[in-house]
């Protein structure tokens, strides 16, 4: 019976752990091109999700679809973001490029506090309720649809980056900003098309995670905590890292709800990274330090 | 000479404000001193060493429930309890220190391990039942000196006002000291320090531990002052961005920073809170916020003080050559009370 029931745990969390993965390359490719962390990467996610939300409510559109939207909509705020503050402030000391970062994080909350108010909302979607066996374990099908797309979104990027010139152009901003600009790549231009990226990815996670848990303006600092550990775990700016981090923590997180209250998730989380910071700093995969 | 003058003046009017404004006014005043001080706290780690921690609410949180806990179910008079409560902060910094110092972490990673301590107490807090869990914890009011209680707010205004005076000696004995000498060499370049002989991991602890002692009895004054703790008012992040905002509007790093940011910021923020909230917009003043830091950081990365620190010095220092700056140190008068 618990075996059965960590089973079903596991494989629960492993599938929210897709999810998890495509919200932390986000955060991780952000850093890896400008050394920057996005503290406002969670609150981002929400506004994902309450785009994809309003399109559902007001027009009918499933988050699968509607998660362009979302994404291009992030993309767009992440083009700003970067081109009006991250920009100027890459040569700060890196205490101070957070501080920006958490006042977007306080804005884009408490703004969605303001529009849309502080209920807890879960929409009804056409797929909510249906649920797969596999064996006899049950699994909810907008997990797996969340899982197998956020896979794809991640595998897409991955290409991207390696095959494209401007995912080339990418690499080596993050690799060497003052070797990209002399070869001639107008690594400013990178940065903003980055931190879109990194915002777009969010976005479609968020329009993913919508069928998934209920919707309200505080999720946020929750998420860019979860995002952070992941990517720690990983070794910040590795792409491959925040993958494989994604999946373990969506599945220590699950299996921690056995023995500890699901509002005590994150310390499973926090643990992981304490152990990390203690053990491996530089996180699974190495990374930059 | 006029330096001297200047602040003994300040000193008295402050000293003798309370029975000159109203009830009110006098709270607004308590919240300043009180945010001035934790930010003088925060800015002995953070704007001495350059250690940025945004879990702030950990020690604010320990010292307040420290002292809240012990006062309910032994008795044990707050004035003994906020130092304890101290005690365990310095402990728990210095875990945090240990952890995130013993790999030399810089920068980011130090930030998160703070935000995670702050979260980290925030969520075990709510799930202790000795602790309130999620109702919090109410203290019965029953004034006397030795409960930390007293009627009215006036004793609370010399409390605030006297552990603001508190602070300000202590980070400038620190700053004078080769302690603070050590501080300051690890935030400019910390490998170069070390070339020099700084122990870092030593001086970066010492920091962390003092900063985490006086952050919690900040929180034992605010337990005593509110009579009601909840882990989200007093742990976590939205307490630890209080915390750190004043320093960073008026002057991280510097010794009257924290205290003018606080009498610029705190009046604001209490009339923006209590005007939105009537107005039913919750959550405005933290848009403000938010729009602060993105904009203080973008044009004012000294803070306000780099701007009145000159002509205020000229002014003190009695150098006439620069009496078109009096102008600006007016303005600044201003946000003492008059």
């Amino acid at each position: 019976m618990s075996l059965h029931l960590a089973i079903k745990f596991g494989i629960s969390g492993l599938l929210t752990g897709g999810v998890y993965s495509l919200i932390a390359i986000g955060l991780s490719l952000i850093f890896g091109v400008m050394g920057v962390i996005n503290f406002a990467h969670g609150q981002m996610m929400v506004w994902g999700m309450y785009i994809a939300y309003w399109l559902f409510v007001l027009l009918g559109i499933e988050p699968y679809f509607s998660l362009l939207v979302s994404a291009g909509a992030l993309f767009a705020m992440g083009f700003v973001v970067q081109k009006l503050v991250v920009n100027r402030i890459l040569d700060y000391p890196e205490a101070m490029q957070v501080l920006p970062l958490i006042g977007l994080g306080l804005i884009l909350e408490n703004s969605a506090l303001l529009f849309w108010g502080p209920d807890h909302r879960s929409p009804q979607m056409s797929l909510s309720l249906s649920t797969i066996w596999l064996g006899d374990v049950m699994l909810d099908v907008p997990r797996i649809i969340a899982f197998v797309i956020a896979l794809l979104i991640a595998f897409l990027l991955f290409l991207f980056l390696k095959k494209t010139d401007t995912g080339k152009a990418i690499r080596a901003a993050a690799d060497n900003r003052l070797g990209a600009r002399l070869v001639g790549i107008k690594v400013d231009h990178i940065n903003n098309i980055s931190f879109a990226i990194g915002a777009a990815s969010v976005g479609a996670a968020g329009a993913l995670m919508l069928p998934l848990i209920p919707l309200c303006p505080h999720l946020g600092h929750d998420f860019t905590l979860t995002a952070f550990v992941i990517v720690i775990l990983g070794g910040l700016g590795s792409i491959t890292g925040a993958m494989v981090g994604g999946l373990i923590l969506g599945v220590a997180e699950s299996l921690g709800t056995l023995f500890i209250p699901p509002s005590m998730k994150q310390v499973v989380s926090f643990t992981i990274m304490v152990v990390i910071m203690l053990l491996k700093p530089q996180g699974l995969f190495g990374g930059k330090r | 000479m006029r330096r001297c003058l200047f602040f003994s003046a300040i000193f008295l009017i402050l000293l003798t404000l309370p029975f000159l404004v109203s009830h009110y006014v006098v709270g607004i005043f308590i919240l300043i001193f009180y945010y001035a001080y934790l930010g003088q706290c925060w800015n002995v780690l953070t704007g001495y060493t350059g250690y940025i921690s945004l879990g702030h609410g950990i020690f604010l949180g320990i010292g307040a429930y420290t002292t809240a806990y012990l006062f309910l179910s032994f008795g044990i008079t707050p004035w003994l309890g906020m130092l304890i409560g101290g005690l365990i902060a310095a402990a728990v910094g210095l875990f945090m220190g240990f952890l995130g110092f013993r790999f030399g972490l810089r920068g980011i990673y130090f930030v998160l391990l703070t935000i995670a301590f702050a979260e980290l107490g925030r969520i075990i807090t709510l799930h202790i039942k000795a602790l309130g869990s999620f109702t919090g914890l109410f203290i019965p009011f029953k004034p006397s000196f030795l409960n930390f209680q007293f009627r009215g707010n006036i004793p609370y205004y010399y409390i605030a006002f006297a552990l603001m005076i508190f602070s300000l000696a202590l980070v400038r004995i620190i700053e004078r000291s080769r302690l603070g000498r050590y501080f300051i060499a690890i935030r400019e370049d910390e490998d170069a320090a070390e070339a020099l002989g700084v122990h870092s991991f030593r001086y970066k602890m010492i920091s962390l531990a003092i900063s985490g002692f006086l952050t919690a009895l900040g929180g034992a004054f605010y337990t005593n002052y509110i009579y009601y703790i909840h882990p989200n008012t007093v742990f976590g992040i939205i307490p630890s961005i209080e915390i750190i905002l004043r320093p960073i509007v008026g002057g991280m790093g510097t010794l009257f920073g924290p205290v003018v940011g606080s009498f610029v910021l705190t009046p604001l923020a209490e009339f923006s809170r209590t005007y939105f909230a009537k107005g039913g917009y919750e959550g405005l003043h933290l848009i403000i916020y938010g729009f602060l830091m993105i904009l203080v950081v973008l044009f004012l990365p000294q803070g306000i003080i780099s701007y009145i620190e000159k002509p205020l010095k000229s002014l003190l220092n009695g150098d006439h050559r620069v009496r078109r700056s009096e102008a600006e140190d007016a303005s600044f008068g201003d946000k003492r009370p008059s």
